[in-house]
């Protein structure tokens, strides 16, 4: 199997191998090339997308390869941006636009809630929006202020939007195609840190993984990363790699820590999490945004309600802190690492009934 | 307050676009009718609100000339509207059916039960500039749509985004101006300088006093117009949208016209103006003024205004009776168009909504 694959080729002409080895910005990229070529209503668009590929290059070639009508860059404006993903939607076609970095949708937000989310509801269904959003998000490449901003909760919080984080390549590729092709609004948020992390992707369409808890289709609700039978660490994004690193690390003192990608945000897959927790009856979220109203509060909600009679413990959530994210220097400090899960594994396989 | 004069015209727009038609009797008659329309349908609406019929209603009085004006000039075959929440007279003038748009300011939808898509007028937008971006997505769409198309020699659709003197605050209008003139999209900003963002004046709103000066800058050509004047502003508006179909980019058009009544069935314009500044600064009402100038070219009688008077009676009756009839819509609609495709979390919170609400 080869290495390297030449992303900009035209899929009709090469032999398309069931695994290659692809970053997920390769990956990402390998798929929006194939939407573009796939669906002649696609459109991406947002800041130096064009020429430069986008700064972490994932729509690199693109233009090259499609155009300056299908991919083009925008003035230096996300609420621009957003606002004109929205009548290029209501005149039939499927923008993919994209903001540089995480809190760089902060002033796109007025148009994200207050039009994106709500455009299909208020022309009562005639005003689809197919838009799907990328957005590089979370922590950890030592990035400015407001370059690592973790904004699942701000979204999913908002009705009319779906929300969705990748973990590795596989699934960035999948889900960012099973995203484009919905008729819905979705924030799709790539883990900037995983970028560069490497993985065999299957570019084969409708590949169900044998981890998916309940046998669906594996684009949709969560998937087990790996399975355990002690806890289950419920993680998205690029938490998922480390709570695999917690996993194995666990697994060597005879803990068997399962690890569910949740995958979608919004909707989050209440009967994935359920079938996981009732069967380990333990359970840590893991996420990198604030700790208070964190997406890790609704899932421990979701938990008690579906597991309550079963739980061994209180639902532990590892997350970031309730402080503005910090500078570089100190995000190690902030996101959740490997020595923190894993005290929170331990408050949950210690507690006792009072 | 100092009477508002019409500053000098600013007329930007290059000649060669100019080819405003002369208008036919019929069509100037026809313009009255529906500025007449137009008129009586939006004080019966404040009549509803006060009868307790509509729990609010934004009023357009003055403003018949610029919006039935404006309205003319589109080309619903091709073109698209992006209104604001007051935009009831270019709504009637386009055809929606009205009690479907009064349905809004019933609480029935907030977007108005029209069909968007057929009537090409967006839903009623409550943010003040949050429509302006739309309109110049869905003019680059045109763009792009030509682009693929075989002939493209009849011209683009044109998006008209339609704004105030207060939405130019907005920094999204800076944006749709900037991205509409970098991507020389098929749009028209008309903007409707009604001197007034409810309580606040135009001259505390508006740097430089003028909406359409801002145009130079973005390198958009710019008219500004009598917006009381229905001839003026539909030969304006014309022109504007022949400018962006021929491919040439956006145009400004700032129609100076001024809001009669208050902001909206809430509002106390006692607190902020008076009566005296209200007459002086509201110029000539747009309706009898173009009544004047039908009467003095012959185009109209006593015995036409007469009959259509009393017919825009007729239809604001008709439309009172259909929004009287209008019914609530299911509460299970409130979950129906979330989605394309709703979600599982969604469907549940549905079903018991039903279960605890409908006992079913």
């Amino acid at each position: 199997m080869s290495d390297t694959l030449d992303v900009a080729t035209p899929r009709s002409l090469q032999e398309t191998p069931p695994l290659v080895q692809l970053s997920m910005q390769q990956a990402i990229n390998r798929a929006l090339g194939e939407i573009l070529a796939d669906d002649d209503r696609a459109l991406i668009f947002g800041e130096d997308v064009g020429v430069l590929g986008g700064v972490f290059r994932v729509t690199d070639g693109l233009q090259a390869r499609f155009g300056a009508n299908r991919v083009f860059d925008t003035p230096l404006a996300e609420s621009g941006i957003l606002g004109t993903a929205i009548g290029l939607a209501m005149a039939g076609f499927h923008p993919i636009p994209e903001v540089q970095f995480d809190g760089f949708a902060y002033p796109a937000v007025n148009q994200i809630i207050t039009q994106l989310a709500r455009m299909n509801y208020r022309s009562r269904g005639r005003l689809p929006m197919p838009v799907t959003l990328r957005v590089p998000s979370f922590g950890g490449i030592r990035a400015p202020e407001h370059h690592g901003e973790s904004l699942e909760s701000l979204f999913s919080h908002v009705p009319g939007l779906k929300v969705v984080s990748p973990s590795n390549p596989q699934q960035a590729y999948h889900l960012l195609k099973h995203a484009v092709a919905m008729p819905d609004p979705v924030i799709f948020m790539e883990p900037k840190a995983r970028y560069w992390n490497k993985a065999k992707v299957n570019l084969l369409d409708n590949v169900v993984d044998a981890m998916d808890p309940v046998g669906r289709a594996s684009l949709e609700g969560s998937v087990i990363a790996r399975p355990g039978k002690h806890a289950t660490l419920i993680a998205w994004g690029a938490m998922v790699s480390r709570c695999l690193q917690v996993a194995e690390l666990a697994a060597e003192d005879g803990i068997e820590l399962e690890v569910l990608d949740l995958r979608w945000l919004k909707p989050i897959d209440e009967a994935g999490l359920a079938a996981s927790v009732s069967r380990t009856r333990r359970a840590i979220v893991v996420h990198e945004g604030p700790h208070t109203a964190g997406l890790g509060a609704e899932v421990a909600a979701l938990i008690s309600q579906s597991c309550f009679n079963t739980l061994r413990a209180p639902v532990e959530r590892v997350t970031g802190f309730d402080v503005p994210y910090p500078s570089g220097d100190l995000e190690d400090e902030y996101i959740p690492n490997i020595d923190r899960i894993l005290f929170g594994v331990q408050r949950v396989l210690e507690y006792r009934r009072g | 307050m100092t009477p508002r004069a019409l500053a000098a015209t600013l007329d930007t727009l290059p000649l060669a676009q100019t080819d405003a038609p002369g208008f036919d009797p019929s069509r100037m008659r026809d313009l009255y009718r529906m500025l007449s329309n137009v008129r009586r349908l939006d004080t019966a609406a404040v009549a509803w609100q006060r009868q307790g019929l509509i729990p609010g209603y934004a009023p357009m009085l003055g403003q018949e000339a610029a919006q039935v004006g404006a309205g003319a000039a589109v080309d619903t075959t091709r073109d698209f509207v992006f209104p604001t929440y007051r935009e009831m007279g270019v709504a009637y003038t386009l055809g929606v059916n009205m009690v479907d748009y009064m349905s809004t300011h019933k609480a029935i939808w907030h977007g108005g039960l029209y069909d968007s898509i057929a009537t090409r007028f967006a839903p009623f937008q409550a943010v003040v500039g949050g429509s302006v971006l739309h309109a110049v997505g869905w003019a680059h769409g045109q763009t792009l749509n030509g682009a693929t198309a075989s002939a493209v020699e009849d011209g683009l659709g044109v998006g008209l985004a339609f704004l105030g003197d207060g939405a130019s605050s907005q920094g999204d209008v800076h944006e749709a101006m900037n991205f509409a003139a970098i991507l020389k999209a098929p749009v028209v900003f008309f903007v409707q300088n009604n001197g007034w963002a409810i309580s606040v004046p135009t001259e505390q709103q508006v740097a430089g006093g003028s909406v359409a000066d801002r145009a130079a800058g973005y390198g958009m050509p710019a008219l500004r117009v009598d917006g009381n004047d229905v001839l003026a502003v539909l030969a304006a508006t014309q022109r504007a949208v022949a400018h962006a179909r021929a491919g040439l980019g956006p145009v400004v058009v700032e129609a100076m016209t001024y809001r009669r009544g208050p902001h909206s069935t809430s509002d106390d314009p006692g607190r902020y103006r008076t009566l005296d500044d209200e007459k002086i600064d509201g110029g000539e009402d747009p309706l009898s003024r173009f009544r004047d100038v039908l009467l003095a070219q012959g185009v109209a009688d006593a015995a036409f205004f007469a009959r259509v008077d009393a017919a825009a009676q007729q239809h604001a009756d008709d439309i009172r009776d259909g929004v009287v009839a209008l019914e609530s819509r299911p509460g299970s609609e409130m979950f129906d168009f979330v989605f394309q495709e709703s979600t599982p979390t969604l469907g549940a919170q549905a079903r018991q909504w039903r279960e605890e609400s409908e006992h079913v």
